[in-house]
């Protein structure tokens, strides 16, 4: 008997009733108890009710991503009970970012995975068992001895989140150790930065931007308040931006097809067309050139290859300014972006005289990595205005040394693994400059016969849900037969892997951090557990260190420390102490070096020409190959049959990296953005008029790469002809308060290779959009 | 110590009741960025629940702080767009009886304006549902529980103690969060002090705003932030002209802000 005829029988036999036992309140009274009773919720209302005890702060860093903010956690006895950001902390004193205070959903969510799984359904299905650490260890050391001994080390790959730290460099070292090239790491906008500071700078270094004290920003399309760089800090910036007179201390261009929100709050916005950014970049540089605004002391003698030059062999070969000057008239721009070409010169002239102006990069959050071009484009601007290792500009910030572990001695098995070619084809001759291409191995997987991956460990990334192109990603992790996953939460790695070892959350485990994005003084901060383990988990480097044991030999050998608690305690050598006290050591007095000193190119100058790139022996004759220009990046799809372009766009409130978004957040996302579990498209009115699709109605949004049903929102915000789509949504993983709400866009997207780098230079994918 | 300048009426109510209060807000629109930091403090300090049907409508959504999100309506590329975070207004009311609108026709006594702090409380346990208060705020600010709170399994664990969870069929609104007021007081005698310092009294959002956008304060002590703040001649109020005297108080250089936050929120009034 459900409810429902409970409460009908009992209203029913009071109907019969004769009417003095109407009168009685007795009856109703029941029949209202019954009625509140019976709703099942009752009884959690007053076991959700908090308890008392002694209230406790702690202090730990966030990692949930690049920007390690300090944060401040109130205990309440044992439990963590809020995250606040910490202040006085160099990073973000005291502010904290939406994501970083819905931490504690992610600490006690549902969605933790509880203790050592195994799957035990198909591939896929999401079936588990739960088993013991001793067994689970011992099922990927049974696994890691087989192909070892078939001679199969080098089939071993381990995808991560950074290369930075103690934890990745314990992943390093093991497959070192035990015989596989096979490192790769997931790249954003910033492994794209780096290079293109090491072609045209020389030495590896990250850059530091000088945000506070800059007095004109440029942004290519970089959403400087919507999580780019270390969000709270530039949050933080664009406050001070907009302080002082008229609110005017800063002026903020913003470049982009779309009223973000970091557009909404530029002093200007210039709307260009998607993927032209470097032609602007190029046409302003053209202005400078031409109206000699650029920094004459600078460019004269710390720059090489800005006037054309004869190499030693006496041939001629073209600078940055003649280029410049002949390819990029406000007039050619003009035509390309559609920005005007009286704009162009204006925007010139503004950025070359402000006093301290920053021309940055890295779009949206700064998640895909982008073009090589693009990104040498906007930094010549920065060189032509003189603001490197400036006060207000860009510097290149090192990070700071720690105690260098023992060498790995290798076996023959290990030799012979590890000299083979990487999977993902990164530092071969076809793109002998790259790291890691994480976007490239399900393509190759798919294409190869099967094999070439027998076994995938998966740390700190999701390269399930994140990778562009989900439909050829799902192919290729059906094509390994063994996916380990050491993930804290059940993402869409984990749900397609065949073992789960569960890494302590980011508040319950020591760890070292390396200097947040885009800072420009060197730091390390130290992770904490701020409470005990709730589950059933362990330190992802105490078990990596109990698999290398177990597998003896060479590897075992190459892992002397007890426990990763003393690793991290030697590594960090003289700094431990200062750290565990504080939480982190800054170099606060670090300066980038003068002029003189700053750039390790063989010039010893700043070469707007690369002859690194030259040198890196990419086959390429052309004098443009080596020079900052304008290479389209061509988005895949037919534009007859798919008329429209698909822009995927980030918000602050969606994290869509390999942290899926907690409750509050999604709560957080507005109802433009998604409504039930429906996402939205943003469109411009005139393309609604055009294509016949209505505002709130649905429509079926067709790519190269797939489709899916989505809602339609028509803003003024959007560039006519393109469709803006959130990413973060479309979740399989996590669970009800994510799994199943809107579309992943990188499933509607595919992988375009940046010619130089090979890393994903995807900025849209063309597109129809039909009303159904 | 007397009110020296408040926009409005001053409040010469309790003479002799000791120090009074006007606790009150200033968001600088320009400096908010929308990013929602301080509703997700809000509910993480407030026990706010959530549902996997939230992202279903605004009725069912629950939200003490919440940031609008409006238009200047102007056609590509010219649109622009603002956010406008949006707490419990603690109107004030100018006659002499008060008249903070949720206030005026609570049956129950549920919520009350206090003239010694300026909090308009809200007493869960008072609150029978009637909803007059939600027809009576032209801010939106009060929200109506249609269900018990629930978290999934072992999420209770973050809930705030020094807020109370509050059952289906009652109201409940922002409350500057008066428990962190109600903590500085009582450390402040532990102390041996009379004054809650301005830093000892912040609201989470305050607290949490990465842009430092949100400053809190006491309105009329001139010691404090807010107090030279709200007289910005970017300052205004959320639909002044219907004489709620609100004690949050918005800064923004851009006239569209200002019209529209002035005289209208979103579509209403329009056509």
């Amino acid at each position: 008997m459900d409810r429902r005829t409970f409460l009908e029988i009992l209203v029913g036999s009071t109907a019969g009733a004769g009417a003095g036992f109407m009168l009685t309140p007795v009856n109703w009274k029941l029949m209202d108890d019954v009625t509140i009773w019976t709703q099942e919720v009752w009884p959690d209302f007053f076991a959700g009710i908090p308890e008392r005890g002694e209230v406790t702060h702690a202090n730990s860093v966030c990692n949930l991503c690049p920007g390690g903010c300090g944060i401040t956690v109130r205990k309440v006895a044992d439990r963590a009970t809020k995250i606040e950001g910490r202040r006085g902390y160099p990073v973000n004193d005291g502010g904290i970012c939406i994501l970083g205070a819905a931490g504690l959903q992610l600490l006690y969510g549902p969605w933790r995975v509880p203790s050592p799984l195994r799957r035990v359904g198909k591939p896929g299905s999401g079936k588990f068992e739960k088993i013991s650490w001793e067994e689970a260890i011992s099922e990927v050391v049974r696994k890691l001895s087989v192909l070892r001994r078939k001679g199969k080390a080098h089939t071993v790959a381990s995808i991560l989140g950074s290369d930075r730290g103690t934890v990745p460099n314990l992943f390093a070292r093991f497959l070192k150790a035990y015989g596989s090239p096979n490192f790769i790491c997931t790249t954003s906008a910033e492994d794209t930065s780096e290079l293109a500071l090491k072609l045209m700078q020389g030495g590896k270094a990250s850059a530091g931007y000088d945000l506070e004290r800059a007095n004109f920003i440029l942004s290519f399309g970089s959403g400087l308040i919507e999580g780019w760089g270390s969000p709270v800090r530039v949050i933080k910036a664009h406050s001070l931006w907009r302080s002082g007179n008229l609110r005017k201390r800063a002026t903020v261009v913003q470049i982009e097809p779309r009223l973000s929100n970091t557009a909404a709050k530029a002093d200007n916005w210039y709307p260009v067309n998607p993927g032209t950014e470097a032609a602007l970049a190029l046409g302003l540089a053209h202005v400078i050139i031409r109206e000699s605004l650029y920094n004459i002391y600078f460019i004269r003698n710390h720059t090489s290859g800005f006037e054309d030059w004869t190499d030693s062999a006496g041939n001629t070969h073209m600078g940055f300014k003649r280029l410049v000057l002949t390819e990029y008239t406000p007039d050619a721009v003009s035509r390309t972006t559609g920005i005007a070409a009286k704009k162009i010169v204006k925007l010139a002239r503004a950025f070359a005289r402000a006093r301290r102006p920053l021309a940055v990069w890295g779009r949206g959050k700064g998640s895909v990595s982008g073009s090589l071009y693009e990104c040498m484009a906007v930094h010549a601007l920065n060189a032509l205005v003189g603001n490197i290792n400036k006060p207000g500009g860009v510097s290149v910030r090192p990070e700071i040394a720690t105690h260098t572990w023992p060498r790995v001695y290798q076996d023959a098995t290990a030799l012979a693994g590890f000299s083979r070619s990487r999977i993902d084809g990164a530092n071969t001759n076809r793109y002998p400059l790259t790291k890691y291409l994480p976007d490239r191995w399900p393509q190759i997987i798919s294409r190869k016969e099967a094999g070439t991956i027998q076994a995938l460990f998966v740390h700190d990334a999701d390269p399930y849900y994140t990778t562009l192109d989900t439909s050829a990603v799902a192919k290729a992790f059906e094509q390994i037969p063994f996916v380990v996953s050491f993930s804290s939460y059940l993402d869409e790695t984990a749900f397609h892997s065949d073992l789960i070892l569960p890494n302590h959350h980011y508040l319950e485990r020591w760890e070292d951090l390396p200097t947040p994005i885009g800072l420009q003084k060197p730091m390390l901060s130290l992770l904490r557990p701020v409470v005990s383990p709730q589950f059933d988990t362990r330190h992802v480097g105490d078990v990596l260190m109990t698999i290398a044991r177990s597998l003896g030999g060479a590897v075992a050998n190459a892992f002397p420390w007890r426990n990763y608690k003393a690793l991290l305690k030697e590594t960090m050598g003289d700094k431990w102490s200062t750290m565990k006290k504080t939480g982190y050591v800054e170099e606060a007095d670090y300066q980038p070096p003068i002029w003189k000193d700053a750039f390790a190119t063989r010039s010893r100058r700043f070469e707007f020409y690369t002859t690194a790139l030259k040198r890196a022996g990419m086959k390429r004759n052309k004098d443009l190959d080596y020079l900052p220009h304008y290479e389209p990046i061509t988005p895949e799809g037919d534009s007859e049959t798919y008329p429209l372009t698909l822009i995927p766009y980030e918000l602050i409130r969606l994290a869509d990296g390999a942290i899926g978004n907690p409750p509050f957040c999604t709560k957080a996302v507005e109802m433009t953005e998604l409504k039930g579990n429906d996402i939205f498209v943003e469109i411009n009115p005139k393309t609604a008029g055009d294509y016949g699709l209505a505002k709130g109605r649905y429509a079926m949004l067709e790519t190269p790469k797939g489709k899916a049903k989505v809602l339609v929102h028509l803003s003024e915000g959007i560039m006519p002809g393109l469709i803006g789509m959130p990413k973060g949504l479309g979740h399989a993983g996590y669970d009800g308060y994510l799994a199943g709400k809107g579309v992943n866009v990188n499933s509607l997207m595919g992988v375009v290779e940046d010619p130089i780098s090979g890393l994903c230079a995807t900025w849209g994918i063309q597109a129809k959009l039909t009303s159904v | 110590m007397k009110e020296v300048h408040h926009k409005g009426h001053g409040n010469e109510h309790h003479k002799g009741h000791g120090r009074t209060y006007k606790y009150g807000m200033v968001i600088d629109l320009d400096k908010c960025t929308g990013c929602g930091a301080c509703m997700v403090a809000c509910m993480a300090e407030n026990n706010l629940p959530f549902r996997k049907d939230n992202t279903n409508d605004r009725l069912t959504q629950n939200f003490w702080m919440r940031v609008y999100k409006i238009s200047n309506g102007r056609p590509f590329p010219d649109s622009e767009i603002c956010y406008i975070p949006r707490p419990c207004q603690h109107c004030e009311g100018y006659d002499h009886h008060h008249h903070t609108p949720c206030v005026s026709v609570c049956p129950a006594t549920a919520t009350d304006y206090s003239h010694e702090t300026g909090i308009v409380s809200q007493i869960y346990t008072r609150c029978f549902g009637c909803r007059y208060c939600m027809a009576a705020c032209p801010y939106h600010v009060r929200v109506f529980n249609w269900w018990d709170p629930k978290w999934p399994k072992g999420m209770n664990k973050y809930l705030n103690p020094d807020v109370s969870v509050r059952m289906r069929g009652v109201v409940e609104k922002c409350s500057f969060c008066y428990h962190r007021l109600q903590r500085a007081r009582n450390k402040a005698y532990v102390e041996g002090r009379r004054e809650v310092h301005e830093d000892e009294y912040q609201t989470a959002c305050t607290q949490a705003c990465p842009a430092g956008a949100v400053t809190f304060g006491d309105l009329i002590n001139p010691k404090h932030k807010v107090y030279k703040l709200k007289d910005s001649p970017y300052a205004f109020r959320l639909l002044e002209k219907l004489g709620t005297n609100p004690k949050v108080y918005y800064v923004s250089t851009k006239d569209w802000v200002r019209k529209a936050g002035k005289v209208f929120l979103g579509n209403e009034g329009r056509g």
